[in-house]
């Protein structure tokens, strides 16, 4: 829903469609300022962080902060695949938790090994990003009432199987049996152990995910596609597009993505937790948003997204070694988020 | 009536009351604008002309405020004049229509609402609203203008023609002492043109000055008491009435006219495309058409007659509601533009803001991104995009339209409006077709580069070109065979109908 009815959007009389070159010099720097300010800024939280305490710079440091921020930014960028066909998906928080405790519920309550486990909580994942797709695409409701609706769902569905318990090995079931599962042992390095001891496999799925989805966002005809669905779906359409097939795709891929994110805490954790995710919706569309001013790009893209995950990791890192007590990190993404925001769309706005 | 006589000796008898005096502009290395001057009296009418990308719209968007120049001086009734925003340039009496209708457009909004906005925000209007209050207002409104419209169709759901009368509807609610209107006839039938010079004539008539941007010279020869000639950004000709039309095309496209290819000359090729027992809607008549190969066609009708449907419908946008298509010779029923396009047949569509462009600042707004949108999967088959491939594509569609750009990344919205609708004409000229379809495709081109642009679509034989078109002028001067749609049904279908000649170029040879 971000920027949205190219008839606006796109009037040639918009002040920021009209880029003032008039004094070339003033305005160059000011695009300069704006396409690099979130990494300008990054730089400097990390030397600030380590001139303050030297803990900070040091690999394992730095690695579990982006071990902290891989769920968020492979779910941030999923939200960004349906930022870019211009809907939100506002499920993506509860997909997220649901997968938790679907992961912990298959193995622990049907006995399902690490591999089928994945399997299974992914297409879980895809499953519900494509009953969005169904109420978005077939029905016609729109795009954040439908993905609300599959929040509300979700959240209630997750607490029916073990009728709202926690699960962990010997959970006892509603109907008064024990299970018999046990988390399979493979499952949990996802989670907790480290490539060749200092790469966090959460780190590396993020890594690998991130390529992939720049690649298909931005160095693809899939991303054209996906753009121009969201700038001008009647102009993609037109132009042989089908519309429908990309928007089903993006919301697949959403769900797919907030459900890799699941896995990944329920690998940390170990067990199902009926309050894990409970902050991952917002951090995540934080991510995507943060990411608008990321190279200045004032629209989503993966890239933007995992820079603005980190540099909220970053942020929350350090300020927690400054001692800055625990309740005051949502006011500091909160912060962030406006400063980007307004990073995004106030700087370099010509008049009108 | 004195005015007219006045104005030719503007600087000398009266102090005109608006003097725009060497106003530039430059948007990095292009001057839009470069020492233009111009004036206006009360009373008068003046047209400005100049091709495509000359500087037309920008010197409005400076005098509208929502521009500034870089150098020049703009004089309003003596004083020195530098609107810093059209809410400014409004008060002080300046109300423009701007090219782009899109602008004046909240699309859930009633006509009757958007009409009435300006004086939702400028407290004519009472804070609290009753829809039947605004509903009187807004018809009380129109009377005075002799316009008619829809009042509680939401204005989203308008065609171009209706939101274009509603922004000049609504800028003459303003009191007004100079009207701006850029290109305001560019989607009217002449029908609607013709209500619009009637009350063109009656405001002028009152004393308002009025300053007219427009291509078509039916306009022009309506309305002007004078024309003023910009290219590249400068005043190149000063013309008073009688008004030499072609002496003024020919100081802004810098040559003659030049003549058209002759055409109809060869034989028609083959049928390409038959419809037979065509209904378009459930209620309307069916009609017979046979298109051949090579041929141009043209399609006219007042507005709402059918033209968008019918093109639509061979784009497979809809279905036939009875009858059936055939194209070479195999039975043609597209369930969608995807299927239509695989079949050769492609639809450059009216209104390319809502049926062609990205937003500026979105993926896929540069000239190259646009042309390439339809080709994406033949011209990357490994569905990786390399851009040079559309860069080179853009480029030479660039060269062989004309369209004024600095480079084929460029951004659409960094071109004026005619280059723009050469981009949209451009993409679909990209690759072979067997039908091209063309739904007002020369809104905003100049005659020049129309001309050019038809040149240029003759040379792909083998195709046949339909074009829909609101204006008779055009139809003629553009196509083998013309036919007129009315109440979405063919009145003239009759093969081979020799083409009249072109009205333009007739009156040319008058003079
Ligand atoms: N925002 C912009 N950024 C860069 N160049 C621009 C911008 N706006 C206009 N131009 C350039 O300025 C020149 C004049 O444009 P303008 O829109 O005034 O032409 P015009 O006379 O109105 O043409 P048309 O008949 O096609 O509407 C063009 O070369 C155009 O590309
Ligand atoms: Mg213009």
């Amino acid at each position: 829903m971000i920027p949205q009815d190219p008839a606006h959007a796109a009037s040639p009389l918009d002040p920021n469609s009209t880029t003032s070159l008039r004094l070339p010099g003033l305005d160059a720097i000011r695009e300069a300022v704006r396409s690099s300010a979130v990494f300008l800024l990054l730089a400097v939280l990390l030397i600030v962080f380590a001139v303050a305490q030297p803990a900070f710079l040091t690999v394992g440091n730095l690695m579990s902060i982006l071990q902290g921020v891989s769920v968020v930014a492979i779910i941030g960028a999923g939200v960004t695949v349906t930022l870019a066909i211009g809907e939100f998906d506002l499920s993506v928080g509860a997909v997220a938790a649901s997968s938790v405790m679907a992961a912990s519920y298959a193995m622990i309550v049907l006995g399902l090994n690490a591999t089928e486990t994945v399997v299974l909580v992914i297409a879980f994942g895809a499953l519900v990003g494509l009953f969005n797709a169904l109420l978005i695409v077939r029905l016609g409701v729109p795009d954040l009432l439908a993905t609300l609706s599959t929040m509300f769902l979700l959240t209630g569905l997750q607490l029916i199987p073990t009728a709202g318990r926690s699960i962990s090995a010997g959970l006892i079931l509603p109907d008064g049996t024990t299970a018999t599962g046990r988390v399979d042992p493979s499952f949990l390095p996802i989670g907790r152990s480290s490539l060749w001891g200092t790469v966090p496999i959460p780190v590396v799925i993020m890594a690998a995910l991130a390529v992939v989805l720049f690649v298909l966002t931005e160095k693809t005809r899939f991303g054209r596609v996906l753009f121009a669905t969201g700038g001008n779906e009647i102009a993609a359409r037109l132009a042989g597009a089908n519309t429908a097939r990309i928007k089903t795709i993006a919301y697949v891929l959403s769900g797919a993505l907030a459900s890799v994110g699941g896995i990944i805490v329920a690998a940390r954790v170990g067990r199902g937790d009926v309050s894990s995710g409970a902050s991952l919706l917002m951090d995540s569309v934080a991510a995507a948003l943060i990411g608008f001013a990321v190279l200045g790009l004032r629209r989503p893209n993966v890239f933007g997204t995992i820079i603005g995950a980190v540099f909220v990791g970053v942020l929350l890192n350090g300020l927690t070694m400054l001692n800055a007590p625990y309740y005051t990190q949502d006011f500091i993404k909160g912060a962030v988020l406006v400063g980007a925001l307004a990073l995004t769309y106030g700087v370099a706005r010509n008049r009108l | 009536m004195g005015a007219a006589r006045l104005a030719e000796h503007p600087e000398t008898l009266v102090m005109p009351l608006l003097d725009i005096r060497s106003l530039s502009l430059s948007f990095g290395s292009t001057r839009a604008l470069d020492a233009a001057s111009l004036s206006i009296e009360a009373g008068e009418i003046v047209a400005l002309m100049g091709a495509n990308g000359a500087g037309k719209s920008t010197l409005v968007k400076i005098l509208s405020g929502v521009q500034r120049a870089d150098s020049g001086a703009v004089l309003w009734k003596g004083l020195p004049f530098a609107p810093a925003s059209p809410a400014a340039a409004g008060r002080a009496g300046v109300v423009t229509v701007h090219q782009s209708t899109d602008v004046v457009g909240i699309p859930d909004l009633t006509v009757a609402d958007a009409l009435m906005l300006d004086c939702f925000i400028d407290g004519r209007q009472p804070f609290f609203l009753s829809t039947a209050s605004v509903r009187r207002s807004a018809a009380r409104l129109l009377k005075g203008t002799g316009i008619d419209l829809p009042l509680d169709r939401r204005f989203g759901d308008l065609g171009t023609a209706d939101r274009q009368m509603v922004a000049i509807a609504r800028a003459l609610s303003n009191k007004a002492e100079l009207l701006i209107l850029d290109e305001p006839t560019a989607s009217l039938s002449s029908l609607e043109s013709q209500r619009l010079y009637a009350l063109l004539r009656a405001l002028k008539a009152q004393g308002l000055a009025i300053l007219y941007i427009s291509h078509r010279t039916a306009d022009l020869q309506a309305l002007a008491d004078r024309v003023v000639v910009l290219r590249n950004g400068r005043d190149v000709g000063r013309f008073a009435r009688p008004i030499d039309f072609d002496a003024a095309i020919e100081a802004m496209i810098g040559r003659p006219l030049p003549a058209a290819e002759t055409r109809g000359a060869a034989a028609p090729g083959k049928p390409l495309l038959h419809l037979h027992g065509a209904a378009l809607l459930p209620d309307s008549l069916p009609f017979d058409l046979t298109v051949h190969e090579g041929e141009i066609v043209a399609i006219t009708g007042v507005l709402g007659a059918g033209k968008s449907r019918l093109l639509s419908t061979l784009f497979g946008v809809y279905p036939l509601a009875s009858g059936n298509m055939t194209l070479a010779g195999m039975p043609y029923r597209p369930k969608g533009p995807a299927e239509a396009i695989a079949a050769g047949v492609v639809m450059a569509a009216e209104d390319r803001h809502r049926s062609s462009l990205m937003p500026a600042g979105w993926p896929g707004e540069s000239i190259a991104e646009t042309i390439s949108l339809p080709h994406l999967a033949r011209w990357y088959p490994s569905g990786l995009i390399d851009t040079r491939r559309e860069n080179r594509e853009a480029a030479r569609a660039i060269e062989r339209l004309g369209i004024k750009a600095r480079s084929p990344d460029a951004s659409v919205w960094s071109l004026s409006g005619g280059n723009q609708q050469k981009v949209v004409l451009a993409r679909w000229d990209a690759a072979v077709s067997r039908i091209l379809l063309l739904d007002e495709p020369f809104q905003g081109v100049d005659i020049g580069a129309r001309q050019d642009i038809i040149d240029a679509l003759r040379s792909q034989r083998g195709r046949a070109t339909l074009i829909a078109t609101s204006d008779p002028d055009e139809a003629h001067a553009v196509a083998d065979r013309v036919l007129t749609l009315s109440r979405h049904t063919i009145e003239t279908a009759a093969h081979g109908e020799i083409t009249e000649p072109q009205a333009l170029r007739e009156q040319k040879e008058d003079a």
